[in-house]
């Protein structure tokens, strides 16, 4: 089941923020399903990286703790215009994610 | 459901174990570690010291004013508290937020490798507690934390 992502561009002075958000329950894995008493198995995002141009600028890993439909964002410097920003994703299912944009 | 959580617990510590084993042997330095898979031992640590140790290999860090944590000094609604951390200092090789008193403490973490040092996400946070941005600087450890309220309930204090 392909997950809406979305990755967003910004200036921010002299740097680039780059803002992905991913539409993703991040179970935790410790809720209880209220009809039938069994634990919700855990389903979250494990890595995601960020790449400018081809090249990765960040690397970053999510534990169970970060928010449902998560909005994460990093900075690059220098970032010209009409470069090209991909951001992908794993969860722990083996689900994956991408998207692109240009600054 | 006391077997059912021990099921789970030792599950999770057999795979910490493997890792542990794999990274203490000399076949996988932590820094491959962290860039190669996903550091498992780190969220499993319950303790700020532990998951610290287990993210950076070390965990001596010192109190830095160069890290910037934005966030709200209370939370309504502690399922989604954004917090963002700017950091000025050289070199910056990792961003790492730990939420001390979460059933696992780190909850994110980022590697850099060429953007600048500055990272945002929305965390969970179970109640109010300190949350401590840790920071690897050339090589060394900084810290810097911020105690965020968490009203539970929705009434907004």
């Amino acid at each position: 089941m392909a997950r809406l992502t979305k990755v967003k561009t910004r200036p921010k002075g002299n740097e680039t923020e780059i803002l992905v958000l991913v539409n993703h329950p991040m179970e935790t894995g410790n809720r209880v399903d209220k009809k039938t008493k069994e634990k919700i198995p855990a389903h979250f995002i494990q890595k995601m990286t960020f790449k400018v141009n081809g090249k990765q600028v960040a690397e970053a890993d999510l534990g169970t703790a970060v928010s449902q439909n998560p909005l994460i964002g990093v900075r690059v410097k220098n970032a010209k215009k009409g470069a090209k920003v991909e951001v992908s994703w794993t969860d722990n299912k083996g689900e994956q994610g991408s998207a692109n944009a240009t600054v | 459901m006391n077997r059912l959580k021990r099921r789970t617990f030792l599950k999770g510590s057999l795979a910490t174990g493997a890792l542990a084993i794999a990274a203490g042997s000399g076949l996988l330095r932590p820094t491959e570690v962290l860039a190669a898979s996903w550091p498992k031992d780190a969220f499993a640590g319950k303790d700020l010291q532990s998951a610290i140790q287990a993210l950076f290999g070390s965990s001596d860090t010192q109190d830095s004013n160069a890290i910037d944590i934005k966030a709200p000094l209370q939370a309504e609604n502690g399922a989604v508290v954004p917090v963002s951390a700017t950091v000025s200092l050289p070199d910056v090789e990792g961003i790492g937020i730990f939420v001390e008193k979460n059933p696992s403490t780190l909850a994110t973490a980022v590697s850099l490798s060429g953007a600048s040092a500055y990272y945002s996400a929305r965390i969970k946070m179970g109640k109010t507690s300190p949350v401590h941005v840790v920071v690897k600087s050339k090589g060394k450890l900084y810290s810097a934390k911020k105690t965020i309220k968490v009203t539970v309930g929705g009434c907004g204090g």
